[in-house]
């Protein structure tokens, strides 16, 4: 790969001859509930960000009060996985009423930092907050190294890029720049520069900008033209109708490039995504990472990685602006998404060598003669036919109808507990 | 003592200029679309300069819009503009992006900013946040009610700028989703032909609304459906003390933003040099006046003043 090197930073050494990476990025996922939260980080995360009650921008997602996000970091701490929790509305004067003691109490849970796009916060946590990190979020679209300046100058510890931003204007970040640079590498995205869309609060009176995007920019829409006073259609009866809705961003291949430029944290998207989303996503990325860092000269983008991936999509996908401005082919028109191509049906609890047998929590419907695919950080996925399932008690099931039920079946290969299940959706 | 707001309007052209002078314009915001958002006309830097001219002859103020959202690609163009524009003897400058603070300061310009970030100035706190970092004027988001405005107004330590009439872009995206929504349909004249077009609006069937849309160098804009009309509802914002009041003449022809014009100045004239009985006496008079000249699918409406949103 033909990259200048960066002066500035130490990215990589030569160790016995053999070229690694000394400096490996940081891999970020969401996580919507504790749960989530707890697979991203077993899964290999080194850090999550996370939604807490007050103050942050998915008014629908699952978000964490005080005493969970204690717990989270309790739960991070032997991983030595980092938590930033979400507070990057912009704030009315109505929402500045609680903000500073919010902020103690962010603070006294021992998160690492927030996630902040409004002044307002960034003032009010340096002031009343000040062991927390302050990382300037997407929302505040920023797009040019001078800005990005403007923010290390004012004491920021880190800025997340606008999702319009493409690799070559990255390393100019960089080399201008110190400061912790933070990228989206795959999830959805807004069409609009973040912070920049008020569409929900036009058409539904939603202000998108404080959680309550509704995503009006995923809807069809008629193109018209206004001529003398007479309005003409735009588009033909056999095409579909005007719409902005972007495919969704995968960058797995472009993350030894931006391991190369040296962004320090790699980011997926989605607090309102499944733990299958959130496992599937956080165990592929991770192995991309270490592969490419330990050795980069023989590093290979493996197949079942990019199918792996795709297993939980439900969108098609895209570079965005990495690489070059995206063309039309990266947005969907006549599509709204599509059902997963697997479902998570079931957890680990337990394994017993001996007796070959798995104990499960049922997260979805399975049945004796299913084909089921197993998949976790300690194990190369594997399948497998279902033969009998037992309950608790050791009832016979025709099916493992219940969720959240306890089951038992026989799997020849070893598993770990939080290793996972999934199924082929028909 | 309550002053007049400012009387701010936004010209297609020098040739406008005069005309919105004699409707009663106290300021003019000026600029090109390489560094300045959804402006009604384009003045390249020559024009600027006659702009000004004409402008300060008569005694009233012209601002320069920098507030377009730029990448690195467009920061050293940023830079000489800025120090081209600062020789004009404009007014003031308008920004959205921190990179137009560092390239003032950088230079050591210190022509005032107006901080118009548009969708995000929602808070007194980040008013004040950027008037002390050079600002003197907020421009506040237009998703904000009567009450938002009036608080955030009490207490600011700059100047504060509402909009009162015209329309809102409510949605800039980088990607030219009309380009690639013709480009889907294999309609190649009229991909050649969008960004010449300002005719183009999206029809939302489930609200019987249209939006406008256009392509620019910045990208694909989107804006409200309704024009935002308040002349009959002003008093409040002149109580208050908002110190500029902006009519946004994108996508507007010229006599009707003259007309418009001319009917807040006679709004303000009224309430400022006869009382508050006297404006009450017009103000169906005035929005009546306003509703002869709105063209028939730009419906009038009074934008977030008196509507509220949940998140």
């Amino acid at each position: 790969m033909a990259l200048a090197l960066l002066e500035n930073e130490k990215i990589r050494e030569v160790v016995n001859g053999k070229r690694i990476i000394t400096k490996k990025p940081e891999l970020l996922a969401p996580a919507g509930s504790l749960e989530k939260l707890k697979v991203a980080v077993h899964y290999g995360a080194d850090a999550v960000f996370i939604g807490g009650q007050e103050f942050g921008l998915r008014s629908n997602a699952g978000n964490f009060s005080i005493d969970e996000m204690r717990e989270a970091v309790a739960f991070a701490n032997p991983y030595h996985a980092k938590i930033y929790v979400t507070t990057n509305i912009f704030a009315h004067n109505e929402n500045m009423d609680g903000l500073k003691e919010y902020l103690q109490d962010i603070e006294s849970a021992g998160v690492t930092g927030i996630i902040v796009a409004d002044p307002l916060i960034i003032e009010t946590c340096r002031t009343y907050a000040p062991k927390l990190e302050i990382h300037l979020s997407t929302q505040q679209s920023l797009s040019n190294w001078k800005a990005v300046k403007y923010w290390k100058d004012e004491g920021l510890h880190r800025v997340v890029l606008a999702r319009e931003v493409g690799g070559e204007e990255m390393r100019l970040m960089k080399e201008k720049v110190d400061i912790e640079i933070e990228a989206f590498i795959h999830g959805a995205m807004c069409i609009a520069y973040s912070g920049r869309c008020v569409l929900s609060n036009h058409m539904t009176a939603r202000d998108s900008n404080r959680g309550g995007c509704c995503q009006s920019c995923r809807w069809d829409y008629d193109l018209y033209e206004l001529e003398d006073g007479e309005e003409k259609a735009l588009y033909e009866a056999n095409h579909e109708p005007f719409a902005m809705s972007p495919k969704d961003l995968k960058l797995v291949e472009a993350i030894p490039h931006m391991i190369e430029l040296g962004i320090d944290s790699l980011k997926i998207e989605g607090r309102m995504k499944s733990i299958h989303y959130v496992a599937t996503v956080v165990s592929v990325y991770r192995k991309v990472i270490d592969a490419y860092c330990a050795d980069p000269e023989n590093f290979k983008i493996k197949r079942e990685w990019l199918e792996e991936l795709d297993k939980c999509a439900n969108r098609d996908t895209a570079e965005a602006f990495f690489h070059d401005a995206p063309g039309h082919e990266e947005q969907m028109f006549g599509e709204h998404g599509r059902k997963t191509k697997y479902e998570f049906v079931g957890r680990v609890l337990a394994y017993d060598e001996e007796t070959q047998i798995v104990t499960l929590q049922q997260r979805n419907y399975f049945k004796p003669g299913d084909e089921v695919e197993f998949f976790g950080p300690e194990i190369e996925n594997f399948r497998i036919t279902i033969d009998e399932v037992k309950d608790e008690d050791g009832n016979v099931l025709d099916a493992a109808r219940h969720p959240l039920q306890i089951v038992t079946f026989k799997c020849p290969y070893k598993l770990y507990p939080e290793n996972m299940m999934r199924k082929e959706n028909d | 003592m309550l002053n007049k707001p400012e009387l701010l309007v936004t010209p297609q052209s020098l040739a406008h200029i005069p005309a919105l002078l004699e409707a009663g314009a106290d300021a003019f915001i000026v600029g090109e679309q390489q560094f300045g958002l959804r402006l009604a006309g384009e003045f390249t830097l020559q024009d600027v300069k006659e702009a000004v001219a004409l402008v300060h002859a008569a005694g009233k103020k012209i601002y320069v819009a920098v507030n377009a959202i730029f990448h690195n690609d467009r920061i050293e163009a940023l830079d000489a503009y800025i120090a081209e524009v600062a020789k004009l003897q404009v007014d003031a400058f308008v920004f959205g992006d921190p990179a137009v603070i560092m390239a003032c300061r950088e230079q050591g310009i210190t022509i005032p900013l107006h901080w118009n970030p548009e969708t995000t100035a929602t808070n007194w706190f980040t008013a004040n946040y950027w008037g002390e970092r050079g600002a003197n004027r907020a421009v506040l988001a237009r998703e904000l009610s009567m009450d938002e405005v009036v608080e955030i107004k009490e207490n600011a330590e700059v100047a504060v700028e509402v909009q009162v009439h015209g329309m809102t872009c409510m949605f800039q995206s980088k990607r030219p989703l009309l380009g690639h929504y013709f480009l889907y349909q294999d309609k190649v004249m009229a991909i050649e032909n969008r960004k010449d077009n300002r005719n183009m609006f999206l029809h939302d069937d489930e609200r019987s609304n249209k939006y406008p849309i256009y392509e620019d160098v910045n990208g694909t804009h989107i804006f409200s459906p309704n024009d935002m009309c308040i002349i009959d509802e002003l008093d409040e914002l002149f109580e208050a003390g908002i110190d500029a009041f902006k009519i946004e003449g994108v996508l507007q022809t010229t006599t009707y933003v003259t007309k418009v014009t001319a009917l807040y100045r006679k709004a303000i004239d009224t309430f400022f040099d006869e009382g508050a009985e006297a404006y009450d006496a017009i103000r169906d008079e005035l929005q009546a006046a306003v509703e002869e000249i709105q063209p028939d699918h730009r419906p009038l409406d009074t934008g977030f003043i008196f509507k509220e949103t949940v998140y």
